[in-house]
């Protein structure tokens, strides 16, 4: 059944609508979101979302609880690959817990929060930005790990990344959802404005995988779910760029590299010629690469994994 | 900072004096502050003055940044042209971080050790404030000072989260006494209030002994609080048909704005004023959206 969760006119006749889908299974039982498009330019969500909401309305008679899904927590910034929220210049993940009577945005993160406030989980989807490739993998914030670690073992990514926690992250949609005791787990795969089918895929199977575990689904899983790596803040290395130019790689996500070990090249179009030697500071596993060839000093080029 | 194939980056500073690092001044930090930009240009053109003419204490030092994110200035952007982020986000800096970090970190390593710092800021609504000193409220008590500008008002607003990684609660976080002043508008040059804010900033320097000459009196201003804010929200979508600008006193109840079909021109709604007061802050778009803040007024 889809549902209406907030909606507010737009000036000219059309609505701002976000919309969920409610799955509910033939018994009683736990409430779980699946939240993904908080940023237009994320679309791995999608593919996720499809495939969730496809097979669950299928396979509802497998189903205890209820499954809402939400494909689409800012459509005016998917439909016009925005990243931000069209007209505001926001960062729809820096706004959350929202209030009423302040602004539009406002007002979307409180009715967002208020709709998800009852459920016992929720899984918020993100893919990297346009610049980034990033290998499946759930993000924890420190404060939450010992509740979240072993049901984002379950969601078949290829690793757990429990990074410090930071003032400014209070004010996402997870840290909300976590503070009012909903477990939330973020979810960062792929690369923006892109599909990436074989992790949509994984993600999808690791969804109904959590979902068999926490009691909500009965039937079987046809997929090998992968035992996630977990590493804290300190045991990832990142590498940015030492010059301006275009990079081109030589390494690309998911491969080894050794201390030292040339990961790409910035070079110069015009003069034909290599500014920088891209090197991994720490051998290990690149877990992040660039996707976006043009850098400015300092872009991030790559993350890797340490050991 | 070289760029790929642009000219390359700098940051310039107008240094004046010598001696204790005194007064730390930066402009425009997003590619649409060109308000900020501007009162900031009319400063360096008075210190330049002053300086010329003997009335610039030689013993002090004063930094004034006209421009951090020109790059985004000259095409028309409002964050970095080139991953869309915010310098104003990226506070205290990093410099081995990504590119807006380096360039927080740089600006961050010239400005912090000053015992004053003057931001010329915007906030990410579209709308016109009345002009007004703002300080994120830390563990300094910095409001006595604040009085110095003349300003009419002087807000001391509570910190959000995403307020930890700005300018202003940084500097303070470094003992600096930190005050972000809103000039009116951002995207568009309005003299009135960018002549009061430039006034404000060149008698807060004569208050401190900076400036030896007397300037001319400003307001006596009045201390805001959150609490002080009514928020007036469109009830409706379509044409913004504004009565009253922000700086107006309005009675209760009085029409402020109408909100029109957009279509057959009929009114929706009309927006009346919640008390007697003045307008604090409106909305500048001639469409809003429903639910969109279109006015904040503080009571008398």
């Amino acid at each position: 059944m889809t549902t209406t969760v907030f909606s507010a006119s737009l000036p000219i006749e059309e609505q701002l609508i976000i919309q969920k889908q409610v799955i509910t299974g033939h018994r009683s039982g736990k409430r779980l979101c699946v939240v993904t498009g908080t940023h237009g330019d994320e679309l791995e969500g999608q593919y996720v979302c499809y495939l969730l909401t496809d097979f669950l309305q299928r396979n509802a008679d497998k189903i205890s609880g209820t499954v809402d899904v939400y494909p689409a927590l800012n459509p005016l910034g998917i439909d016009t690959i925005t990243r931000g929220m069209p007209g505001f210049d926001l960062d729809m993940n820096r706004i959350f817990p929202g209030k009423k009577l302040s602004s539009l945005s406002d007002e979307v993160a409180y009715a967002i929060i208020e709709d998800i406030k009852t459920a016992d989980f929720a899984i918020d989807i993100h893919a990297s930005n346009i610049f980034l490739r990033e290998l499946p993998q759930a993000r924890i914030n420190v404060n939450t790990a010992e509740t979240l670690l072993p049901y984002a073992a379950m969601l078949n990514v290829d690793l757990i990344w429990v990074h410090p926690a930071a003032t400014v992250l209070e004010s996402t949609l997870a840290h909300s959802l976590n503070s009012l005791g909903v477990k939330t787990i973020v979810v960062e795969t792929g690369v923006g404005m892109r599909i990436t089918p074989e992790y949509g895929q994984r993600l999808f199977f690791g969804i109904l995988n959590l979902m068999k575990n926490i009691g909500m689904y009965e039937g079987e899983i046809s997929a090998q779910i992968t035992e996630p790596t977990i590493v804290s803040g300190d045991g990832v290395a990142f590498v940015n760029a030492g010059a301006s130019g275009i990079f081109l790689p030589t390494k690309t996500y998911g491969e080894n590299v050794k201390k030292g070990e040339e990961i790409g090249q910035i070079v110069s179009p015009l003069e034909g010629k290599i500014l920088s030697v891209v090197t991994a500071p720490e051998g290990g596993k690149i877990m992040t690469i660039r996707a976006y060839p043009v850098v400015y000093f300092g872009s991030l080029i790559a993350r890797i994994i340490i050991g | 900072m070289k760029s790929p194939y642009r000219e390359p980056f700098h940051i310039n500073g107008f240094l004046f004096g010598k001696g204790e690092k005194s007064v730390a001044i930066v402009g425009a930090m997003r590619g649409d502050e060109i308000q900020q930009q501007f009162v900031c240009s009319q400063i360096v053109r008075l210190l330049c003055d002053f300086e010329q003419k003997g009335l610039l204490r030689k013993d002090f030092q004063i930094l004034v940044i006209p421009s951090v994110n020109h790059f985004s200035m000259n095409i028309n952007k409002r964050f970095w042209p080139m991953d869309n982020t915010d310098i104003n986000r990226m506070f205290p800096g990093y410099n081995e971080g990504e590119t807006t970090q380096r360039i927080a970190s740089a600006v961050f390593e010239a400005i912090k050790d000053y015992r004053y710092g003057i931001q010329l800021a915007s906030y990410h609504f579209p709308g016109e404030f009345v002009p007004h000193v703002r300080i994120i409220k830390t563990f300094n008590d910095i409001t006595d000072d604040a009085q110095k500008f003349g300003l009419p008002y002087v807000y001391l607003k509570t910190p959000e989260p995403f307020d930890t990684v700005m300018l202003n609660y940084n500097w303070q976080v470094w003992n600096s006494a930190a005050y972000s002043i809103y000039a009116g508008t951002t995207d568009t040059i309005d003299k009135k209030d960018a002549h009061l804010t430039w006034n404000a900033v060149m008698r807060f320097l004569s208050q401190i002994g900076i400036i030896t000459k007397d300037y001319h009196g400003g307001y006596l201003s009045r201390m805001l609080n959150d609490a002080d804010f009514q928020t007036v929200m469109a009830e409706r979508a379509g044409f913004f048909y504004k009565l009253k600008t922000a700086g107006a006193e309005v009675r209760q109840g009085e029409l402020i704005a109408k909100i029109l079909d957009t279509f057959n021109g009929s009114v929706l709604s009309e927006i009346h004023s919640p008390s007697d007061g003045v307008i604090f802050f409106a909305h500048s778009k001639a469409l809003i959206m429903q639910y969109t803040a279109a006015f904040q007024v503080i009571g008398w």
